[in-house]
């Protein structure tokens, strides 16, 4: 099938399109360089053209993304449609049911979406929901930060042995990339306990935060892996934090990049840029991690910004979520993986006249104005954790106009004031900016810039059509414009099928899972298989042969090659 | 006499082996009958007579049975047909009905334990 | 004749991955590791040979083809105007998916064997969430566990030696001796004959006990009576001492809190007190689910419609109000019109009125054996064992979600495929 989408104003950053009117050919599901004349054609009509959205950091599927929605039935009864010829039903709103997860994504334009964390012994459920998940392409990275494999082949300093493990584990778990939760810390939440900074020794495994943390880097640019190691820092939740993530952003100078990409990306900036030493003299200190990213070439960052009203919080960071339950007096779900890692669900909800969640919101929009470089700063809410994912064009509406921003301000606590730089910026993002922080940026830090996140020769098909003209719009002062345009599209095409007309879903296909198959040498995975052996005969409460996320559970999957014996490294 | 009594139902391990099997006589022999301590069983009979126990919302004959780990007072009867007979369908609002915790009346009986099919019959 | 390993046994929420199964001439020969109950599951019993028909009720049946099954199930479905799709917990995921699926276009109410087992937790997990692990984590860290109203020597056989009493682990290389282990139940089952310590409450006085702990916990035993349901205050002050003394404390409960009379309460109260107890030390706490896939279920309508289950569809979205739109209220009240039992055996485990109502109405039954649900039906269509003759997910009651294998080929049609025709078929009736 071909297709033809002429006069659109693309905004293309890889390929260095600012608006221009650029005709864009699409044969088999990728951009070609031209199409016969028999080709179906979308007149763009002048409106902004983007690639399809790439979201690098959103808790879409698996074990408690379902804890949240068997927690919080107040959630689903929000959202709710009915199904249609077309699509199944949806509910909910911070934690949707899969077939909403998909048809929203697609409906803002989106078209690839990771999920952040599984434990590799929940994966085969992370699966089981992708696989349901219509129309956009997903994956998941997967948790090595507490893995009692992890800990054992650092504290040997067998970087072989770790290296096969992660190689061993992403198979294990069809996994995209490695994931590091407050490391140390799920070991610890095994008996109520916390890791409190990167130099706290994990009893009984004998290793740190820091150690954990260059290990995996290592292994991860030993490996190739085309995503570098995706980071929950430590002492997430407290105040103070920033401190533990600017030193855990330096550990990434300790390492050598094996791509053209970062070696460290901290995930959720907004929730460990906290400044102060209580909620009391609580305040931002995103100026300081922003400072440090943009003076520095080996680390990238996404936002994790708040949004006002209702939130799920859901990580692998057990503690946390205990502490949170604890101080919002809130139903607290909890799910401790053996071996791996452990993991906390807690509902809350963003109030304008709370002073922290103000400085909060106040913060995700001050990494995001105050870094540089938007390659370097992402565009997430943490979904569901900062907010959900819906609401990206709200944040995109705030980023482009300042106008709206300090409308916002009058209505929110004062302390944005005193504690946070947000009133006096007046950096205000253009489209350019934008399409880097929700597609070519995302798809460069995950390692997909090969086909996602850009609209040349060769790309994967997934495309946006927004229902604005960037050549007469002033985004400032017609912020709600904006918002408007990027939460509804008029047009989203996946792998060149039209599934988003005017808003409405018109086809859901099934999309592709990525996932990466790194290959060690023979001899490393049969030493670490050992360990691993054994592990399962003793400590493990299923059997090795029953571990690993079987063939059926990835019906359409996409595996990127990578590992030392590829001669990647 | 008629002994007065708080009857509870549940599982147990035969119930579980014969439930695949439920037109067997080895399932009716797993869930068809009643246990009291040891103290109670005197009060209606011996073990393995048959005694009819009615509740507010039903009545069945099932086997007397022995269980010195029952409290006084309290009756046991595996889950199933004979069991569900007696129990209490109001869910109070929640779904659930009401499984354990049924005021129940025990009295020694001539009469036979219906097979499951005369039992389900009773029903049509 | 081949020998399977790792093989997992579809009966209880244990789901024992460990299973080794020894087949000759597509006939299971022998099982191993099993409980008696997982035995006798695998190895199987004699089927109902073929789909069987009648349209009254005290008739007999007569078998048929399973296309004329299938169309008279379809008929029975679409022209219903409240059905009701029930059971779905001794059937694989894969499974659960096509009910669902089917709800959807029936309008239907959906709701699995949950209803008369832990629905009432999750009614729970609503108010208060629930603090969890999976069983490797107790079987390499408890140091002490208490079954609370759960009966595992019964219910679960393989539960304390695999995970919880007996399994020895990283941090308890003693397994048994390196634990205490606490029953509270209202009579002194097998499992609490095996216990450290056993302590017996007036039946449906649960709640009040545990808002008594609860109230010790918090450091007020002052305003706790003298005895409460039974027990003596100083044995439940004693065992505030014991609770808070452990490393990591893991509690297992069962229908003895759901099923009594403050029903769901007893949960709420219970996970409050073990949130409570993680200010003092690390607690968990986890359901033990009964039916292998009874969990799976809970988890597939969850992602698929926002609720675990008792899902009705008469406005086109999930709708959800247990009370209101579970199985046994639906029946009591007679709203529902025709029923479909799958995987699960309505006529043997609900109580006498809703069977009553199962026999006024048309009912269809999908099925590998004959049980009191078929007494009851119109339509029974036979379908293969799933577990044993049929591989796909379950998840253990701790969510962990597992494959399981095929031991044999199947001499029946599938669940899922008896469903993928009967929704074709409702769809063409319905003209859409
Ligand atoms: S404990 Fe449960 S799962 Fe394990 S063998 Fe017995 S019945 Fe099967
Ligand atoms: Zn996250």
């Amino acid at each position: 099938m071909e297709l033809l989408i002429k006069n659109g104003a693309v905004y293309d950053p890889k390929n260095g399109i600012k608006g221009d009117k650029t005709d864009i050919s699409i044969k088999d599901g990728k951009i070609v360089k031209s199409v016969s004349s028999s080709a179906k054609i979308i007149d763009a009509g002048g409106r902004l053209v983007m690639a399809g959205g790439v979201d690098g950091h959103s808790h879409i599927a698996g074990a408690k993304v379902n804890v949240g929605r068997l927690m919080r039935p107040e959630d689903t009864r929000i959202g709710i449609k009915p199904r249609t010829k077309i699509t199944r039903p949806q509910t909910g709103y911070t934690v949707p049911n899969v077939y909403a997860m998909g048809y929203r994504y697609a409906q803002m334009g989106y078209t690839t979406v990771f999920e952040a964390a599984q434990a590799i012994m929940k994966a085969r459920h992370t699966h089981e929901e992708l696989e349901e998940i219509p129309i956009i392409d997903k994956g998941a990275l997967t948790l090595f930060g507490s893995n009692w494999p992890t800990m054992d082949f650092v504290r040997e300093k067998d970087m072989d042995k770790l290296a096969a493990y992660v190689a061993w584990g992403l198979l294990a778990s069809r996994g995209y990339g490695v994931k590091v939760v407050n490391p140390g810390g799920g070991e610890m939440w095994g008996y109520g306990k916390n890791v409190t900074g990167l130099d706290d020794v994990v009893p009984s495994f004998d290793v740190t935060p820091r150690e954990i943390i260059v290990s995996l880097m290592k292994a991860n640019e030993m490996l190739g892996l085309p995503h570098s190691v995706h980071l929950h820092c430590n002492n997430l939740g407290k105040p103070g934090n920033y401190k533990t993530t600017l030193a855990s952003m330096e550990l990434a100078n300790q390492v050598k990049a094996s791509k053209d990409r970062q070696v460290l990306h901290v995930t959720h900036a907004t929730f460990n840029a906290w400044g102060g030493t209580n909620w009391g003299d609580f305040e931002s200190k995103a100026d300081e991690i922003a400072n440090y990213v943009n003076n520095c070439d080996n680390v990238t960052i996404d936002m994790g910004q708040l949004i006002w009203g209702s939130a799920t919080t859901m990580t692998a960071d057990g503690p946390v979520q205990y502490a949170n339950a604890k101080l919002l007096h809130a139903k607290w779900g909890n799910g401790d993986v053996e071996l791996e890692d452990a993991s906390g669900v807690v509902p809350i909800f963003y109030v304008k006249q709370i002073s922290v969640h103000a400085i909060m919101w106040a913060i995700g929009l001050e990494l995001a104005l105050l870094t540089k470089d938007p390659y370097k700063v992402l565009l997430t809410t943490d979904h569901p954790n900062g907010g959900p994912f819906v609401n990206y064009p709200e944040v995109i509406a705030l980023l482009m106009s300042n106008k709206k921003r300090q409308e916002e301000i009058k209505t929110v606590h004062e302390a944005v004031h005193k504690r946070t730089k947000i009133p006096g910026i007046d950096r205000e993002l253009d489209f350019n900016d934008i399409a880097i922080m929700t597609r070519t940026g995302s798809a460069k830090v995950l390692g997909l810039l090969d086909t996602k996140g850009h609209l040349g020769v060769g790309a994967d098909a997934d495309i946006a059509i927004y229902d604005i003209k960037p050549d007469q719009i002033d985004p400032s002062v017609e912020h709600a414009k904006v918002k408007s345009a990027f939460q509804s599209a008029a047009y989203t095409i996946k792998g060149g099928e039209v599934v988003v007309k005017d808003g409405q879903i018109t086809a859901t296909p099934v999309g592709r899972t990525y996932w990466v198959d790194a290959s060690v040498p023979q001899e490393h995975t049969d030493i670490m298989m050992k360990d691993i052996r054994h592990k399962f005969k003793n400590y493990y409460s299923i059997g090795l042969a029953n571990y690993m996320v079987q063939d059926a559970y990835v019906t359409h999957p996409k595996v990127v090659k990578a590992g030392i014996s590829a001669g990647v490294n | 006499m008629t002994l007065k009594v708080n009857l509870i139902t549940g599982r147990t391990i035969d119930q579980g082996v014969t439930i695949e099997n439920k037109t067997s006589s080895d399932y009716q022999n797993a869930t068809a009958y009643c246990e009291l301590n040891s103290n109670d069983v005197g009060k209606v009979g011996k073990p393995g007579n048959n005694i009819k126990i009615k509740t507010e919302h039903g009545e069945v004959v099932v086997k007397l049975k022995e269980n010195n780990g029952n409290p006084d007072g309290l009756a046991f009867i595996p889950m199933g047909p004979w069991a569900n007979a007696l129990v209490d369908p109001d869910t109070k609002g929640c779904g659930m009905p009401g499984f354990k915790g049924i005021p129940a009346q025990i009295d020694a009986t001539n009469e036979k334990i219906l097979l499951m099919k005369e039992l389900i019959a009773r029903y049509k | 004749m081949t020998v399977i390993t790792d093989a997992l046994c579809p009966f209880c929420g244990c789901t024992c991955d460990d299973i080794t199964v020894v087949v000759e001439d597509n006939k299971i020969m022998e099982v191993k590791n099993a409980c008696k109950i997982g035995v006798a599951k695998i190895k199987g019993h004699h089927r109902i040979k073929a789909p069987m028909m009648r349209t009254d009720k005290k008739g007999e049946f007569k078998e048929v083809s399973y296309d004329e099954a299938i169309e008279a199930a379809s008929k029975i479905l679409a022209g219903s105007t409240r059905p009701l799709l029930y059971g779905w917990a001794s059937a694989l995921c894969e499974v659960h998916k096509k009910g669902i699926l089917l709800a959807e276009e029936l309008g239907a109410i959906i709701d699995n064997t949950a209803t008369v087992c832990h629905a009432p937790s999750t009614l729970a997990v609503h108010e208060k969430g629930l603090p969890s692990a999976t069983l490797g984590q107790v079987k390499n860290r408890a140091d002490l566990v208490v079954f609370w109203g759960s009966n595992p020597v019964h219910a679960h056989p393989r539960h304390m030696g695999r995970y919880s009493v007996f399994a020895k682990g990283f941090f308890n290389e003693k397994g048994r001796r390196g634990r205490k282990v606490i029953v509270v139940d209202v009579r002194k089952t097998d499992t609490a004959a095996m216990a450290d310590e056993y302590i017996q409450l007036q039946q449906g006085s649960d709640y009040l006990v545990i808002s008594a702990l609860r109230a010790i916990l918090a450091g007020q035993a002052a305003v706790v009576p003298d005895v409460v349901g039974g027990v003596p205050k100083e044995q439940l002050v004693k065992l505030v001492d014991t609770l808070k003394a452990a490393k990591f404390g893991a509690v297992f409960f069962g229908m003895g809190l759901t099923q009594s009379i403050s029903r769901y309460k007893n949960i709420d109260n219970a996970i409050s007190l073990i949130t409570e107890l993680n200010a003092f030390t690390k607690y968990v706490i986890t359901p033990m689910r009964g039916h292998y896939n009874v969990t799976g279920f809970g988890n597939v309508c969850a992602w698929e419609t926002g609720y675990g289950t008792a899902v009705d569809f008469a406005r086109g979205a999930p709708y959800y109000n247990p009370g209101e739109t579970a199985a046994n209220d639906v029946l009591l009240r007679k709203e529902t019109d025709a029923a479909m039992i799958i995987a699960g055996d309505a006529g043997a485990h609900f109580p006498a009125d809703s069977v009553r109502q199962l026999a006024r109405i048309p009912v269809i039954q999908i099925d590998p054996y004959w049980n009191p649900t078929t007494e009851v039906a119109n339509v029974v269509i036979p379908v293969a064992i799933c577990g044993v003759e049929v591989e796909g997910t379950a998840y253990r009651m701790d969510g962990v979600s597992l494959r399981y294998r095929k031991m044999i080929e199947p001499t029946h049609p599938t669940d899922v495929e008896i469903l993928e025709k009967i929704t074709e078929r409702v769809r063409k009736i319905r003209g859409d």
